[in-house]
């Protein structure tokens, strides 16, 4: 097994790929990598691109990353893939947005309980009135 | 026939009710299905990550980081995962019992409590409950997306690190078994000591590129948003075991409650017919 490689590709929905290759190409921060076998323990951050397996038999395997983490440790290559496109004013916008829609949330709730409430008097001063008109009619013809 | 009629209707409409919860219980059936192999896709993941984290720990690494530093708690986080949708039992109030348990112990011990609810049930719920709500995300639907989490889960990750909060909880339903699922409270931060698979020989640290800083903080993040995601799609496919099992039940239900009312429908039937018969008869002998 000193010259073939176990690569793991698994992204936090599901598991990618996994396989033995002889070599692995990975688009990382720095600059496109190339892992051989016994390479030292490595771990990096990748950009979004590709990530090429080639395998014994020479064929080669593509997968597309969208960033992520890469690890090397022992024989084992694991690829830890992005599954969206991520950045740091693009995360930041996310976070901006979920604590705008919380506070929305806290102050929506006056509104909201206010409509409960009318729609709830609405319904009671309509009761009313129809009770209100049948003592009537019942009234007048007594 | 006294009450024949009103009888007929009722049965009429709980057996349409019944078909309604019949159909649900199916749906919920096949979503649960697909909601554990999701679960199951999900883990390698997590567990990659954990790995990875544990080498981390075994390696002799000149940064550590903040997420593995026990503070004193002042300020605590939550994060609480719910179902959109309703008609599921016990499920919601069972976690939000859980999870009101956990904030009063922290509130008891006069330390603040953040939130951040994931899914509408909770946040109807905790906005009346009223601990200050930090960020929410609900509509996630059955296949939920990793990036819709990404912003609320930042918010507390930022909270952290910038020292507003000391520690982070996640809490969400635990699948046991499709009759069975139990809310369970997980500390996300600080990451607790997580054990390797193997002992590795001491003294070696990664190549890291850029930087070992880059690398970890990237690490980290998604790590907790792992943990996060994981906790959603396991509470998902605990909302349609627990949705299947309540429909189950009011199908059952309803099918006594027709058997009964058939009952009482037979015997105003028969007691019809024998006055009927009476009547007839005596007016014959009056004749």
């Amino acid at each position: 097994m000193a010259n073939s490689i176990k690569v793991e590709i698994v992204s936090a929905e599901e598991e990618v790929w996994s396989g033995e290759g002889v070599m692995v190409f990975a688009p990382a921060e720095m600059g496109e990598i190339g892992i051989a076998p016994q390479h030292a323990p490595l771990l990096t951050r990748l950009k979004p691109g590709e990530v090429r397996v080639q395998l014994e038999s020479g064929e080669e395997q593509f997968f597309y990353v969208s960033g992520g983490l890469l690890e090397v440790q022992g024989h084992v290559v694991t690829v830890l893939s992005d599954t969206a496109l991520r950045a740091k004013d693009l995360d930041e916008s996310a976070a901006l947005e979920a604590q705008k829609r919380a506070e929305q949330a806290l102050t929506d709730r006056a509104s909201d309980l206010e409509l409960a409430q009318a729609k709830a008097e609405l319904l009671q001063a309509a009761a009313q009135l129809r009770a209100i008109q049948h003592l009537r009619s019942k009234g007048g013809r007594a | 026939m006294a009450g024949g009629k009103e009888i007929r209707t009722k049965i009429k409409s709980i057996e349409n009710t019944q078909k309604i919860t019949r159909a649900m219980e199916m749906v919920a059936a096949s979503k649960m299905r697909r909601a554990q192999e999701r679960m199951r896709a999900a883990r390698p993941y997590a567990a990659k990550m954990r790995n990875v984290i544990a080498h981390l720990a075994q390696a002799s690494l000149e940064y550590r980081h903040s997420y593995t530093q026990e503070r004193e708690a002042k300020r605590v986080g939550f994060i609480i995962i719910s179902s959109d949708r309703g008609l599921c039992g016990g499920l919601n109030i069972n976690l939000f019992r859980a999870a009101v348990n956990e904030l009063s112990t922290w509130q008891d011990k006069r330390v603040e409590v953040d939130v951040t609810v994931i899914g509408r049930k909770a946040l109807a719920f905790f906005r009346r409950f009223s601990p200050t709500i930090v960020s929410e995300v609900t509509q996630l639907g059955d296949a939920p997306q990793f990036a819709d989490l990404i912003g609320a889960i930042k918010v507390m990750l930022d909270a952290y690190t910038e020292g507003r909060i000391d520690r982070l909880f996640v809490v969400h339903n635990r699948f046991v078994s499709t009759m069975f699922q139990e809310p369970q409270v997980e500390q996300l931060l600080p990451i607790r000591a997580v054990a390797p698979e193997e002992a590795l020989k001491a003294h070696w640290d990664y190549l890291y590129e850029p930087d070992a800083h880059a690398v970890v903080d990237a690490l980290m993040t998604r790590y907790i948003e792992s943990l996060v995601y994981q906790g959603v799609v396991e509470n998902i496919a605990c909302e349609m075991a627990a949705r299947m099992v309540a429909m189950k039940s009011a199908t059952d239900n309803a099918g006594n409650l027709i058997d009964e009312l058939q009952l009482v429908y037979n015997k105003a039937r028969q007691a019809a017919i024998t006055q009927e018969i009476a009547e007839i008869v005596s007016g014959a002998a009056a004749v």
